[in-house]
C-alpha cells in the first residue's frame, strides 16, 4: 500500500480478539491505568456540573452537613441525651459527619452512576469500572470543604489534633473502598433492576442509624460489638474522632473487622461487576 | 504480519427481547419471584426462556488496511450491531472477530457531552471518552475550534448553543481522532446540508489517508464516494459484498430498502377516532413496490388505507411531509381538488384507499417523515400522528449529480435551463 503516510509506524501493535466471554472474567485492573486520564476527566466532570449546577454550589456542601450538626446535636442533646465522650456535641457529631457524608454520597452516586452515564456506555468503549469508581472519587471536594470547617470549628474549641492524625487519609480510604465495593454492587444491579435507584436513599438511612455519627460506639452493649463491627463505617467514624478530638482509639478487632468486610465488599462488588459488564450495553 | 485490519469470523450477536421496551425488572419482583419460585416450578413447571432475536448471524468478513468499506441496509438490519461488537461496546453472542490496531468509534457524535460545561470544557471531555490522550487534545484544541467555527462561542455552556452548533462542535473533536480503524456510524444522519458537506469532506480525507474505514449510512451517495466495497446487510445477514456501485444497485432496486408501510394494528388506534380506522400508510415506487428508500428521480406514490365505522360529513384525508429537523414541507389533502370536495361531501361506511402521487424531481436527498391526519375543517380532527412513516429520498442520477456536493435546500426541481449566448448584450460591453 503506497499511501499509509498516516499509519502509524509500528502497525499491528494491538491485536483485539473479540469473542463471546464464559466463566470467570479476569478483572483487567491494568486496563484501568491504561485509562486514567478518563477517570480523571470523568471525575472532573461530576465535580464542575455540580457546582455549576446548584444554585448555591459550593455553599451546599457546607450547608448539608452543618443542618445535619445543628438537627442531630438536637435531638440527641436534648431529647436522647446519648454520651459523647465529654466532647462538645456539635463538633463530635460534625467530626463523624465528615467520613459519613463522603461514604453515603459516593455510595448513592456509584450505585445510580450505570444508568446516569448509559448514553456514553452504550456508544464507546471503556473499562465500566471507570464510571463508579470516578463517581466515588468526585465526593472528595465536598469534603475538602468540609473538612477546612471542621478545622474551623477545632480552633473555635481549642481542641488540637492527636498525634494519631497521620491516620486520618487510611481511614477516607477505607470509606471509599466501602462505597466503591458496595457501589459496585448497587450499580451493577441497578442496570438489571430499576428499583434499586428507589431503595437507595433507605439504604444509607438506616445504614447511618447504625453508624456512631449521632452517638458514640460505646453506647452499644458489649455483646452487640462483634455485629456492630461488621459495618466498616463504624471503624471509620470512631477513627476520625479519635485521630482528630482524642476521643477513645477505635477497637483493634473492629478495625480488622471492618476492613476485612471491606476488602471482600470490594473484591466481590468488581467480579459481580465485571461478570454483568458484557451485558451493560444492551440493558441499559 | 498479514495487512489485514478486522477479520470477522461467523459472528451473531443474540438479543433478547422485551429488555429495551419500557418494560424493566424490579429488584422487587426479583425477589418476590425468588421466593415463589419452588411454588411455580411445582405448579407450572420450568419456566421458558426469554425470547430472543438473533440481530446478527454468520456474518464473515476481512477489510483489509487502508480498505473503506460501507455497510448499508434497512433499519433493523444489524448495521450498528456489527459496529457496536467491532468498536467492544457489546459482545458478540457467537462466532469471533479479530482487529488489529487502534479503533476509534464514532456510533455518535457528541458522546459524554454535558449541556452545563463549556464549549471548551466539553472538547476535552468529549475527547477523553473518545480516546484522545490529553495532550494530543491540546495539541489539535485550536484546530478543534477552528474546525468547529464557533470560536466566539467556545467558553459559553453548550446547552445554550443551537443544535447545529452542538453538532459542529460534537463533529469537530470527533473528526480529529486519529484511530488506526474508524468505525463510524451514520454520524450523517443529522445535521443541516452544510454540515454534512463538511463531514464528508472530512471522513474523504480519513479515507485517502490510508485510514482503515468502516462506514454505516442510509445515504448512497455517501456510500459510492466514500467507499470501495459495501456489504449488504438484511434481516442480521449479509446478503452480499461488492464493489459499492453493485450493492447500492441491489440494495435500491431489489425493494429491501425498508418496508415502507406503517400497519396500525387495532390496540394502537386511539378510542377517539372512532368512526375513522386507519390500517396503512404505506409509500411505492413506480414498480408498485412498497419502499423505504426512493429514488428523487422517479414518482412515488403514497397510500392510505383505512376503514369507516360509518359515513362521515366533509372528512378529509391529509399527509404531512416533514424534515428531520421538524420542519413541514408540505400538506395535502385528499379533497383539495374542488371536484373531490364535491364528490365526497359525504363518504359512506366502508374500506378505502386514498392515493396521490408525489412527483419526480421534487425532494432533496435526505431523509423525510411522512404524518396523516384525518378531520373535518373545522369541525372535529378524527386523527392525527404527524410522525408515521421515516424514508429516504436518494439523489442518484438526479441533476446536478455529475458534482460531488450536497445540494442545500429542500427540493431539488429539475428545471429546464436554456443558456444564450447573447452577442448583441456583448457588443455593447
Ligand atoms: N439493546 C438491544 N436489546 C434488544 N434488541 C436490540 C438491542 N439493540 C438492537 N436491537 C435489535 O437488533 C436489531 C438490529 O438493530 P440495529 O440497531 O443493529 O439495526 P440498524 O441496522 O443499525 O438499524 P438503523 O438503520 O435503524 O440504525 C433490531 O431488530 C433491534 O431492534
Ligand atoms: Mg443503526
Amino acid at each position: 500500500m503506497s499511501n499509509t503516510k498516516a499509519l502509524p509506524a509500528k502497525l499491528n501493535s494491538e491485536t483485539i480478539v473479540l469473542r463471546p466471554s464464559r466463566g470467570w472474567i479476569p478483572l483487567n485492573l491494568h486496563e484501568l491505568w491504561v485509562f486514567r486520564e478518563l477517570i480523571y476527566f470523568l471525575t472532573w466532570r461530576d465535580i464542575k456540573v455540580r457546582y455549576k449546577q446548584t444554585v448555591l454550589g459550593a455553599a451546599w456542601a457546607i450547608l448539608q452537613p452543618l443542618i445535619n450538626m445543628v438537627v442531630l446535636t438536637f435531638i440527641f442533646g436534648n431529647l436522647a441525651k446519648l454520651s459523647t465522650d465529654n466532647i462538645p456535641r456539635p463538633i463530635f457529631t460534625f467530626t463523624a459527619l465528615l467520613p459519613w457524608g463522603l461514604f453515603s454520597k459516593a455510595l448513592a452516586d456509584a450505585g445510580r452512576s450505570m444508568l446516569a452515564n448509559r448514553s456514553m456506555i452504550t456508544k464507546v468503549y471503556f473499562p465500566r469500572l471507570i464510571i463508579p469508581l470516578s463517581s466515588v472519587l468526585g465526593g472528595l471536594v465536598d469534603f475538602f470543604i468540609q473538612f477546612a470547617i471542621l478545622l474551623g470549628m477545632m480552633l473555635y474549641y481549642r481542641i488540637t489534633p492527636t498525634s494519631a492524625v497521620w491516620s486520618l487519609p487510611l481511614f477516607v480510604v477505607l470509606s471509599l473502598a466501602t462505597a466503591l465495593g458496595f457501589g459496585l454492587w448497587l450499580s451493577a444491579l441497578n442496570v438489571l433492576y430499576r428499583d434499586v435507584g428507589y431503595i437507595l436513599p433507605f439504604l444509607t438511612q438506616i445504614w447511618m442509624l447504625v453508624t456512631p455519627v449521632a452517638y458514640s460506639a460505646k453506647v452499644v452493649p458489649a455483646e452487640y460489638q462483634f455485629l456492630y463491627a461488621l459495618n466498616p463505617m463504624v471503624g471509620v467514624v470512631e477513627g476520625f474522632r479519635w485521630a482528630l478530638l482524642g476521643a477513645r482509639p477505635p477497637d483493634a478487632l473492629t478495625l480488622a473487622v471492618s476492613t476485612v468486610i471491606t476488602m471482600i465488599a470490594l473484591i466481590s462488588g468488581m467480579v459481580y461487576f465485571r461478570r454483568m459488564e458484557r451485558t451493560f450495553a444492551d440493558m441499559v | 504480519m498479514s495487512d489485514l485490519a478486522i477479520r470477522v469470523d461467523n459472528l451473531g450477536k443474540q438479543y433478547r427481547i422485551g429488555v429495551q421496551n419500557d418494560y424493566y425488572p424490579t429488584l422487587r419482583d426479583a425477589l418476590t419471584q425468588a421466593v415463589l419460585y419452588p411454588y411455580r416450578v411445582l405448579r407450572y413447571g420450568l419456566p421458558s426462556q426469554h425470547e430472543t432475536i438473533w440481530a446478527l448471524r454468520n456474518i464473515s468478513f476481512e477489510v483489509k488496511q487502508g480498505e473503506v468499506l460501507g455497510v448499508i441496509g434497512r433499519n433493523g438490519a444489524g448495521k450498528s450491531t456489527l459496529l457496536k461488537i467491532l468498536s467492544r461496546v457489546t459482545e458478540p453472542s457467537e462466532g469471533y472477530a479479530e482487529i488489529h490496531g487502534r479503533v476509534g468509534s464514532l456510533l455518535e457524535v457528541g458522546t459524554g457531552f454535558h449541556p452545563e460545561l463549556t464549549g471548551r470544557e466539553n472538547i476535552y471531555l468529549n475527547g477523553a471518552i473518545l480516546g484522545m490522550k490529553r495532550t494530543e487534545i491540546q495539541k489539535k484544541f485550536d484546530e478543534i475550534v477552528e474546525f468547529s467555527g464557533i470560536e466566539k462561542f467556545i467558553d459559553t455552556p453548550v446547552k445554550r448553543y443551537s443544535s447545529g452548533m452542538y453538532l459542529r462542535l460534537a463533529f469537530a473533536v470527533a473528526a480529529h481522532l486519529e484511530p488506526q480503524i474508524l468505525v463510524v456510524d451514520e454520524v450523517l444522519a443529522v445535521g443541516d446540508a452544510e454540515f454534512q458537506r463538511k463531514c464528508l469532506g472530512k471522513m474523504s480525507d480519513v479515507a485517502s489517508q490510508g485510514r482503515t474505514v468502516l462506514f454505516v449510512s442510509h445515504n448512497m451517495s455517501a456510500i459510492l464516494r466514500l467507499t470501495q466495497e459495501t456489504i449488504v446487510l438484511e434481516g442480521g445477514r449479509m446478503l452480499m459484498r461488492a464493489p459499492s456501485n453493485q450493492a447500492v444497485d441491489f440494495y435500491l432496486s431489489s425493494g429491501l430498502s425498508q418496508s415502507g408501510e406503517k400497519r396500525w394494528p387495532k390496540e394502537e388506534i386511539p378510542a377517539d377516532s372512532y368512526p375513522f380506522r386507519p390500517i396503512a400508510l404505506r409509500l411505492r415506487n413506480p414498480q408498485g413496490m412498497v419502499v423505504e428508500t426512493v429514488r428523487s428521480t422517479e414518482p412515488v406514490e403514497v397510500e392510505v388505507e383505512y376503514e369507516l365505522a360509518s359515513a362521515i360529513n366533509g372528512l378529509r384525508i391529509g399527509i404531512y411531509l416533514m424534515n428531520t429537523h421538524g420542519e413541514t414541507i408540505f400538506t395535502s389533502f385528499d379533497t383539495d381538488d374542488g371536484e373531490m370536495y364535491e364528490k365526497y361531501s359525504v363518504r359512506p361506511a366502508g374500506h378505502y384507499v386514498s392515493r396521490c402521487i408525489i412527483p419526480a424531481d421534487l425532494l432533496n436527498d435526505g431523509r423525510y417523515i411522512l404524518g396523516l391526519n384525518a378531520s373535518v375543517y373545522r369541525l372535529k380532527r378524527y386523527f392525527h400522528e404527524p410522525n408515521v412513516l421515516n424514508f429516504t429520498v436518494d439523489s442518484t442520477g438526479a441533476p446536478g449529480k455529475q458534482w460531488f456536493e450536497v445540494r442545500q435546500g429542500f427540493i431539488r426541481p429539475r428545471l429546464s435551463w436554456q443558456i444564450e449566448r447573447e452577442a448583441y448584450a456583448f457588443e455593447q460591453g
